[in-house]
């Protein structure tokens, strides 16, 4: 063994030989080829999604975006995705990714169908679809092969009566909470949708939810502060509502913005000095 | 010391290969677990907290699971890994009760996860286990276990997050380390203080951690398994819990012998 | 010893459009002893008769539980059914590791029915000799089902599959109209009547030979107080059975209700019997089953064949010899 402090921690290869007179150089050997990976990075991506749950539904947003690195490359994609009556999933990350998810679980609903048309049994509820990603995203993980999203699902469980809110990424960590938010958002938007929905309802959660109104409202606010600090947004976005009436995907929208303040920064536009 | 001035040559020199952003398959969640067994009961703790980096996840995720009537598990460490751990424990509990017609008792348990947990050695589950209970012979248990399956039955034990700050704690309180009897007075004996204590010593534990500790807070959830015949009242009775506490008896899950199985929960401050 | 020459590979059909090794698969369900099933809004429930393959083995259980929220009756091969049965846990256990979801019972059934299906289409094999009648629970509330080796799998209000069967559902028929809107109590008194009806003239169903599976909301006052409370099946609603000491109380309340004593005929009708099998072969010096027991109808014989043989003296019954295997 190696009892030089440099080398404390490090494991010896199998087939070195320890050279006891010149122990830093005794097992140094030319780097490897690098190995066989499905290690990928994401190519053309979607920024933050945020959710929020409100009285009597669940609310999602996400812009139209989809980015090629600094390039706004794809200008009007939609990030929203319906699955069934009662679920919608919104995706940040690799948007490749997101297609061929969009494909797989369209097909396992559409089975779901097929045999739901000789027993009656109610399809896939928002949790049970919840459950299928996290899977899919944990097995993809441990495969070294993942599919680069943060997602974020949200649905209403017409058996419960109650609205589904939960987020899954890339390593399968999965978590669920009132509002959820991705990427940027999750550091520049979760505070704001906490403070609006605790505000109302209390840090327990037990108070009046906000009403559709108001979550769209704390949504655009937020949609607003990113466009203002997340260079990979735009100003377009949708926002999709799931209630026990089922779900519903908004137009394309805007916030309004006001840039007059920055005729005045240093660096922005042109200016002289 | 010479030897510890100048790190080996090879150290200094720059990476030949290229450098690559792989992807890497673990994150850590934070937070902090607890057990403490007893002498015909057991405790199993762990905050409710969420957090990856510096941003709180989520404020309510569990940690500490109900696997029987007798055993309950707590893991720490990577949340994903943790979830999926437990579930496949579940399901190997339930395949073993297929077979046997009764539930897998607490040692057979502990030595499954060993076995589990070793299985994945050259990809391990990044989590730190500890599984409490009552064991066949009626006794209160706790046994941790490292990520790749080393495990060890304890008195007690905390891990993740905190466990820096926990486990010093329990040693003096549980172990009785640097403490001396008083002249005359009986010799300490580990892992016979009574449940009220035991519980006194969960909420500090916890309340300290939350203090210290960023990764630690927002919610307590304390399990605790008691023996057949012990009552209900044990636990509710006054002065056995702080105030605060919410119980609920958590039902039968199977044809068990008549152990218990409480959720004491209290908030813990969330900033 | 052929029936006829189609019957040797079940993948031909005979001129009459039959598939004889299928034929003779349900033969074998019928060998088995019998299983009811009745269903109402809010419960289904399975009732059987167990049978020991002598005084010395203990009744076989014919009651299996596949899940939380499904388990069978099973009337047949024991040993096919130990495989089907397995092959519904796994997918019972991968619809709930996959979506955290109970599997629909109605599609554990599909799949069962696909899978021995395909032993009557391929070549070299042979199709399974057990049939089931399956209770389960899902978001569309509770049903009974029943599988055959066949292939097929249907929904039923109430059925029965097994020795004797027809009695018991010449009864289920004449009486599922009230099954619907029947308690939990009704419902298994019903189930009773129908597998006493399935008896042989002088036996009677007892704590030995009577198992009950339910799905549904607990009962305690119904099930038994104590039985409740010490399982956890019960007091959730899912599947569990009761037998031996369990099902006393539920026979008493059987027996009260049709206005017969409520401790049953079977201690002293039994005690005269066994008495009068001593007397009956002690001049042949063996211990035995009078030879009146064997050879009366299909499916009752087991004991009484190897009694008798072991007692070197009454000649082995032929109808009445069954495989042991048979449950």
């Amino acid at each position: 063994m190696n009892h030089h402090p440099g080398a404390w921690g490090q494991p010896l290869p199998a087939h070195a030989q320890f050279d006891m007179f010149n122990p830093g150089q005794s097992y140094r050997q030319a780097p490897k080829a690098a190995p066989i990976t499905h290690t990928q990075q994401p190519l053309v991506t979607g920024t933050s999604v945020l959710g929020i749950k409100y009285e009597g539904g669940v609310m999602l947003a996400a812009d139209n975006l989809a980015s090629y690195g600094s390039l706004a490359r794809f200008r009007d994609i939609q990030r929203l995705h319906p699955l069934g009556k009662q679920t919608v999933i919104a995706a940040s990350g690799d948007m490749s990714d997101f297609q061929w998810l969009k494909k797989e679980l369209d097909s396992i609903l559409r089975e779901e169908n097929g045999l739901s048309l000789t027993d009656s049994h109610p399809s896939l509820s928002p949790q049970h679809i919840y459950d299928f990603l996290a899977n899919l995203f944990y097995a993809r993980r441990s495969k070294m092969n993942p599919l680069w999203n943060a997602m974020l699902v949200g649905g209403w469980d017409n058996k419960k009566n109650e609205s589904f809110l939960g987020f899954v990424d890339l390593l399968g960590t999965t978590y669920s909470a009132p509002t959820l938010a991705t990427g940027y958002g999750a550091h520049i938007a979760t505070p704001l949708l906490r403070e609006a929905y605790e505000d109302k309802a209390g840090i327990d959660g037990k108070g009046p939810l906000l009403t559709a109104e108001e979550a769209e409202k704390v949504l655009a606010d937020c949609m607003k502060v990113l466009f203002y600090r997340d260079a990979r947004s735009i100003n377009k976005y949708q926002t999709a509502t799931v209630t026990s009436e089922g779900v519903k995907i908004s137009d394309s929208k805007s916030v309004e913005t006001e840039w007059g303040f920055a005729e005045s920064l240093r660096g922005y536009g042109a200016q002289n000095q | 010391m010479a030897l510890f001035d100048q790190r080996p040559a090879y150290a200094h020199e720059p990476t030949v290969a290229p450098i690559e952003h792989r992807f890497s398959p673990y994150s850590d969640n934070g937070g902090t677990i607890l057990a403490i067994a007893g002498a015909d009961f057991a405790v199993i703790a762990g905050d409710t907290r969420q957090s990856e980096g510096y941003s709180i996840q989520t404020r309510y995720a569990r940690k500490v699971w109900q696997l029987t009537d007798n055993a309950t598990l707590a893991t720490n460490g990577f949340a994903a890994d943790g979830k999926n751990f437990v579930k496949r424990v579940k399901q190997r509990l339930e395949w073993y009760e297929h077979a046997h017609h009764k539930p897998m008792g607490l040692k057979a348990i502990a030595r499954m996860i060993q076995t589990m947990l070793y299985g994945r050695r050259f990809f391990p589950y990044y989590v730190y286990n500890i599984l409490g209970g009552i064991e066949e012979d009626g006794t209160g248990a706790v046994y941790s276990f490292d990520p790749v399956g080393s495990y060890e039955r304890e008195a007690c034990r905390a891990a993740g997050a905190a466990q820096s700050l926990v486990q010093p704690f329990l040693d003096n309180q549980i172990y009785f380390k640097n403490q001396t009897p008083a002249p005359g007075a009986e010799a300490f004996v580990p892992g016979r203080l009574p449940m009220a204590t035991v519980l006194g010593l969960v909420v500090d534990s916890f309340t300290s951690a939350t203090e210290r500790h960023i990764e630690v807070g927002d919610g307590l959830e304390m399990y605790v398994v008691m023996k057949e015949g012990r009552q209900t009242t044990d636990l509710t009775d006054e002065g056995q819990l702080p105030a605060g506490m919410k119980v609920e008896e958590l039902g039968s899950m199977g044809e068990g012998r008549g152990e218990k199985t409480f959720l004491v929960s209290m908030p813990l401050k969330r900033d | 010893m052929f029936r006829n020459s189609y019957d040797s590979d079940n993948t031909t059909f005979s001129p009459q459009g039959k598939l004889h090794q299928v034929e003779y698969a349900l033969e074998a369900v019928k060998q088995g002893s019998a299983a009811i099933g009745l269903r109402s809004k809010t419960h289904a429930i399975l009732l059987t008769l167990k049978r020991s393959t002598g005084e010395l083995a203990t009744y076989q259980k014919k009651l299996i539980r596949i899940d939380d929220h499904v388990g069978i009756a099973i009337a047949g091969l024991t040993s096919d059914a130990r495989v089907l049965s397995n092959f519904m846990r796994q997918q019972a256990m991968s619809s709930r590791m996959l979506y955290g979801r109970p599997i629909p019972v109605a599609r554990i059934m599909q799949g069962i029915a696909d899978k021995a299906q395909n032993n009557t289409q391929q070549y070299g094999r042979r199709p399974y000799g057990v049939g089931f009648l399956v209770i389960g629970e899902d978001e569309t509330g509770p049903h009974l089902f029943e599988f055959s080796p066949s292939g097929t799998s249907f929904e039923y209000y109430a059925h029965s599959i097994g020795a004797r069967s027809q009695s018991a559902k010449t009864y289920l028929e004449t009486n599922f109209e009230s099954f619907e809107d029947a308690d939990l109590p009704t419902l298994i008194n019903h189930g009773l009547t129908a597998l006493h009806d399935t008896l042989q003239q002088d036996k009677h169903l007892s704590n030995l030979n009577t198992s009950i599976a339910i799905i549904g909301p607990p009962a305690p006052a119904a099930e038994g107080e104590d039985n409740v409370s010490s399982s956890g099946a019960a007091k959730r609603g899912s599947f569990r059975t009761w037998e031996n000491a369990e099902i006393e109380g539920l026979l008493r309340a059987w027996r009260r209700s049709r206005g017969e004593p409520e401790e049953g005929p079977q201690e002293a009708e039994e005690a005269e019997r066994l008495k009068r099998d001593q007397e009956t072969h002690a001049g042949a010096g063996g211990v035995g089953v009078p030879a009146a027991a064997g050879g009366e109808a299909e499916g009752e014989g087991a004991a009484s064949g190897a009694s008798a043989g072991a007692a070197g003296g009454a000649p082995a019954p032929a109808a009445g010899s069954e495989d042991v295997n048979m449950e």
